[in-house]
């Protein structure tokens, strides 16, 4: 049986959902299959009509602008794109998170289609316990 | 020695691990017996690629260094 990976997306950053873009890459490339919750800032910016800026974490908000300027220059994919191409590789599930959807209003079609369902704590962490690994980012 | 491939990918401009992630898409879609080759301007990728295709079981044909960007041919064993 495969090994599987969780990963809790909670920041809205695009470092951060790149970091687990890829992340999920490198693990579909090693055959593991990984589990993906998408909550709080991350679920945002999951949205289909999401318009907010886009940001850089701390570390990089005194450069962000420039960080940004070169990711756009040279067509860096997003994170988002990276999960969609890892998925096409192996087994990737993405789940919404069931207590940020009510609080924002956010239902499943009001986001990328690659959420596969909106799901509540529970039930990702019952997946959490079956993975050799869970990542908070 | 230089074996011409069934399948090229030219992933140049793409960054890591996309052009890793190109091959093994590739890899996916390749009957056996099959030669892929991925061209790739990003330097991880003469890394990974080869590491990726021993893990798996796959053969590797050989890593070219071309002007400018890296070729790296496989074929599909199994």
């Amino acid at each position: 049986m495969a090994k599987t990976m969780s990963i809790v997306l909670d920041s809205g950053t695009i470092d951060k959902i790149a970091a687990a873009g890829v992340i999920t890459s490198g693990a579909v490339a090693n055959g593991v299959d990984v589990n993906i919750f998408v909550t709080f800032w991350a679920l945002l910016k999951f949205r289909k009509n999401d318009d907010t800026p886009n940001k850089l974490s701390y570390d990089g908000a005194d450069i962000s602008d420039m960080v940004l300027k070169k990711m756009g220059e040279k067509k860096v994919q997003s994170g988002i794109e990276m999960i969609k191409n890892a998925k096409e590789i192996g087994n990737v599930h993405v789940y919404g998170c069931a207590l940020m959807s009510d609080v924002m209003d956010i239902k499943k079609e009001d986001l990328d289609d690659i959420v596969e369902d909106i799901i509540g704590v529970s039930e990702f962490v019952s997946m959490s316990e079956e993975s050799y690994t869970t990542l908070f980012i | 020695m230089y074996v011409k491939p069934d399948r090229v990918i030219d992933a140049r401009g793409s960054y890591c691990p996309g052009p890793l992630m190109e091959m093994i898409k590739a890899y996916k879609q390749a009957k056996i017996g099959e030669v892929i080759s991925v061209y790739s301007t990003d330097a991880g990728t003469k890394k990974d690629a080869p590491a990726w295709i021993a893990k798996s079981g796959q053969e590797l044909v050989g890593v070219f260094e071309r002007e400018g960007y890296y070729e790296i041919v496989m074929r599909k064993v199994k």
